[in-house]
């Protein structure tokens, strides 16, 4: 049941920027729930960016991203019209992708 | 090219196929350096940090990086005092601007670290942020 993503593409001056929001919890594993047993972690470890099918920036990450990511990414190039891709997998294996058309 | 292969710089690349559970899962900053394959990276000013000098929440810290090294392939982002310092790697190529803009979780008031990766050498950057309210037990 992964969490929806949000995200804008946007093209200026030569460059596409990319800002992407992940719903995500990113459990460290060291929060105690109401009745104080440890919240397991549960976390984004990998995300992919790509543009037109071509991966642009490859990003592992850890438990101290905060919850609900939001990333920036610029790309020299690009152009109204293409295509990017986001895709995140967690520690559990669950994963989304999403995709948006430059602006 | 085959020397510079075995010296290891192609092995950040390979490492980055899977989850560098080695480093993300070190305890000291120069542990989690350690696993990500990076040693006596060099202080610059050719890569910047901007975050804020006290965080108010330290579960939400804004930090922008950018690095004006040329030739920057990868951008790691480690906050030294957190329990897991290494927070996140990222790998930049086919046009992608070493440039990246992330919230990060903060335990208590730590320097962070942004290193760079350019043509087999590692910068580093580093800024002190405060910390009012801690933000790793949630």
């Amino acid at each position: 049941m992964a969490g929806p993503m949000k995200m804008r593409a946007t093209w200026a001056n030569g460059f596409t920027d990319v800002r992407v929001l992940m719903t995500h919890p990113m459990e460290t594993g060291q929060r105690k729930d109401p009745d104080g047993n440890l919240v397991p972690m549960h976390f984004i470890q990998t995300i992919t960016v790509q543009l037109n099918g071509k991966t642009v920036v490859d990003c592992q990450v850890s438990q101290g991203v905060s919850r609900n990511p939001v990333f920036s990414f610029r790309i020299k190039g690009g152009a109204r019209g293409d295509k990017i891709t986001v895709a995140w997998q967690d520690n559990k294996g669950d994963s989304n992708s999403l995709d948006a058309a430059v602006a | 090219m085959f020397g510079l292969a075995a010296l290891g710089l192609l092995k950040p690349l390979a490492a980055l196929a899977a989850w560098n559970k080695e480093a993300f899962g070190a305890k000291t900053a120069d542990a989690a350096l350690k696993g990500i394959g990076i040693s006596g990276a060099a202080p610059t000013r050719d890569v910047l940090i901007e975050a804020p000098e006290i965080a108010e929440n330290g579960a939400v810290v804004p930090i922008e990086i950018t690095s004006n090294v040329p030739g920057t392939t990868s951008i790691a982002v480690i906050a030294d005092k957190n329990p897991f310092p290494l927070v996140a790697q990222f790998q930049f190529q086919d046009g992608a601007v070493p440039f990246v803009k992330l919230n990060i979780k903060m335990g208590e008031t730590s320097e962070v670290r942004a290193i760079a990766q350019a043509g087999g050498k590692s910068y580093v950057a580093t800024k002190e942020i405060k910390v009012t309210i801690g933000g790793c037990g949630g």
